[in-house]
């Protein structure tokens, strides 16, 4: 039984921004095919009295009072940009 | 044969550095020395600061009269730890192991370097690591993998291979690592030394480059658990800048050395039976029943037990964290830092080009899982439903501490595997964190402390682990399984 197909594959690399040409389209198919068959495994557990856990800390709405802070200054924030201009993140044009 | 400097415990060093037996300088040139004759064969390190180590060591030599008068040497004053390299060092280049942040310098220190830096540590270098923390074996790094000091055809474990590496062949004091399936205590395991993962939340993750956020955990790598519980102590608390941080501004500072030299007498020791595979190996599965009949004798109890949930956990795992990863790394898009692709026409190329060329090969099938997993169609089958099953695992590990005070399992199914032996075979690999991952599902601590050597004189790691923020019992237990077990070897042979 097959748990996931190349067009799948090529629907998920588009929502995962990534791109694989034809030869590696056909073996990370086959990967994920292994790994998904055996992750399924989870659809035997019986979880119908249970609630899911995003996160294991009973937490919520951590918040910081609203006061201004120092932040980043705008140079150590374009500090790593592989390129800028006029103070901001220079990118091609959106197609 | 007696041991160089650079294989002492940080609180032996400490003890000597106050009373003026030993300088900071002589400590780093130890160091530096080892670094000289053993990394290159072992390539823990992505980027060693020697000239940064001598400088800060004769610094503090230099005031130490003055700083000893005023009692201001504290415990890891002047030693030299490594950092791994998905820990961001203001102004030092922190990659992850990959070519998508090869050339990423942060512009600020994670919270547990601020806290090193206000007690004095030297940065003897960036520990190299899988690529993104994802591996268990560090032949993930884009940079070349780590080979394990023991035996250098093998791995040293991952995805913190580097730092484990350095502090079994004293190339470092102690160091930080990152833990999210098992990444710090396999490695530990396979390295011979002590690793530990501790409670989520207990230490700010502000400053670590994410992988799931609901697992990472950065811990230590030390020689012994003194130095474990010493430099939890420093690293440990409530941040300000981490909203999954325990505790609050109030809280007092914790002193987990209390916990050392105490009786185990009476404590409950639980064995999940579902953490004794049958793929766990015949000398691992020896020494930790061993280590199991030393604790009786000092007054434990031990008793097989079920939590029958565990048996799901790597799968648990290998759909939740790759969700969680997928989120995390869709920040790596060639836009305000790292590699960018330069033959882009537009703005999506330019991001599916710098991904596809910046990732390697593990790192985009855990994003692809993740992907599937979280996509409309697919959400409540995977990603929902592990998160159920999650529940499940949480439970039975309330259960269990409810009559246990620990529980117990060998670290690492296997003593280290040869480099190359099961690269090929993602499954195969992920079932490295067989007995580890469930740790994390939890939320729980967890130690890897050395239960001795196997006949091919391979390291065999042994873990301990507790409840919820009860990293008291896992420093008792560790530390009196430490004395009774008296590991005391090191790869020596790096050096003759």
């Amino acid at each position: 039984m097959s748990f996931i197909s190349k067009d799948d594959v090529r629907h998920v690399a588009k929502l995962a921004e990534l791109e694989f040409d034809d030869a590696e389209t056909d073996k990370i198919t086959s990967e994920l095919d292994r790994i998904l068959g055996h992750v399924a495994a989870i659809s035997k557990v019986d979880t119908s009295n249970v609630a899911p856990t995003s996160h294991t800390l009973k937490i919520s709405n951590v918040f910081r009072q609203d006061v201004k802070k120092e932040s980043l200054s705008a140079d150590e924030a374009l500090s790593n940009a592989p390129e800028e201009q006029d103070g901001g993140f220079l990118v091609p044009k959106i197609d | 044969m007696e041991l160089p400097l650079n294989f002492y415990p940080a609180h032996k060093l400490n003890k000597m550095l106050r009373q003026k037996q030993v300088s900071a300088s002589e400590i780093v040139d130890a160091v530096i020395c080892a670094i000289d004759k053993a990394e290159a064969r072992m390539h823990a390190y992505l980027r060693v600061e020697s000239k940064e180590m001598a400088q800060a060591a004769a610094g503090f030599d230099s005031k130490s009269d003055a700083l000893a008068k005023n009692g201001s040497i504290s415990d890891f004053c002047a030693i030299p730890i490594a950092i791994k390299d998905n820990i961001c060092t203001k102004g030092i280049t922190t990659t992850c192991a990959s070519k998508i942040l090869s050339n990423y310098i942060p512009v600020y220190d994670a919270t547990v370097i601020k806290r090193l830096k206000a007690a004095g540590y030297i940065l003897s270098g960036k520990a190299n690591m899988d690529e993104f923390a994802m591996g268990s074996s560090n032949e993930n790094s884009y940079f070349g993998p780590v080979k394990n000091p023991w035996d250098l055809e093998r791995v040293p474990g991952g995805s913190s291979g580097g730092p484990a590496a350095s502090v079994a062949a004293g190339t470092a004091i102690c160091s930080l690592g990152s833990d999210t399936g098992g990444s710090i205590r396999q490695p530990a395991s396979l390295c011979g030394v002590v690793g530990l993962k501790p409670t989520y939340g207990l230490v700010s993750r502000y400053g670590l480059i994410a992988f799931a956020s609901s697992l990472d955990q950065i811990g230590p790598f030390t020689r012994d658990v003194e130095d474990s519980a010493r430099l939890l102590n420093v690293i440990c608390g409530w941040d300000e800048n981490d909203s999954t941080s325990i505790g609050s501004a109030e809280a007092g500072s914790q002193d987990y050395t209390k916990y050392l030299g105490c009786s185990i007498k009476g404590l409950k020791i639980g064995v999940p039976k579902e953490l004794m595979v049958k793929e766990v190996d015949g000398e691992v599965r020896q020494k930790v029943n061993e280590a199991l009949a030393l604790a009786e004798s000092a007054g434990a109890i031990v008793e097989e037990i079920s939590l029958p949930s565990l048996e799901y956990a790597l799968s648990v795992y290998y759909i939740i964290a790759p969700s969680e990863a997928s989120s995390n790394l869709s920040r790596f898009d060639g836009v305000r830092y790292g590699y960018r692709n330069r033959d882009a026409a537009t703005l999506r190329q330019m991001y599916k080009k710098s991904r596809a060329q910046g990732f390697g090969p593990e790192v985009k099938r855990r994003i692809m899982i993740g992907t599937y997993s979280l996509s409309a169609g697919y959400y409540d089958a995977y990603y929902e439903k592990a998160q159920r099953v999650r529940t499940l695992i949480i439970n039975d590990f309330n259960n269990a501490f409810k009559k246990y005070d620990v529980l117990i399992s060998p670290t690492s199914p296997s003593t280290a595997f040869r480099i190359g032996e099961k690269a090929g075979d993602p499954l195969k690999m992920y079932m490295s964190d067989i007995c580890t991952i469930p740790v994390n599902l939890a939320g729980i601590p967890a130690i890897s402390i050395p239960a001795g050597l196997s006949s091919e004189g391979l390291p065999v790691g042994l873990q301990i682990i507790a409840d919820t923020l009860r990293e008291d019992n896992i420093f008792r237990m560790a530390h009196a399984l430490e004395e009774a077990i008296g590991f005391d070897s090191h790869p020596m042979y790096l050096y003759k």
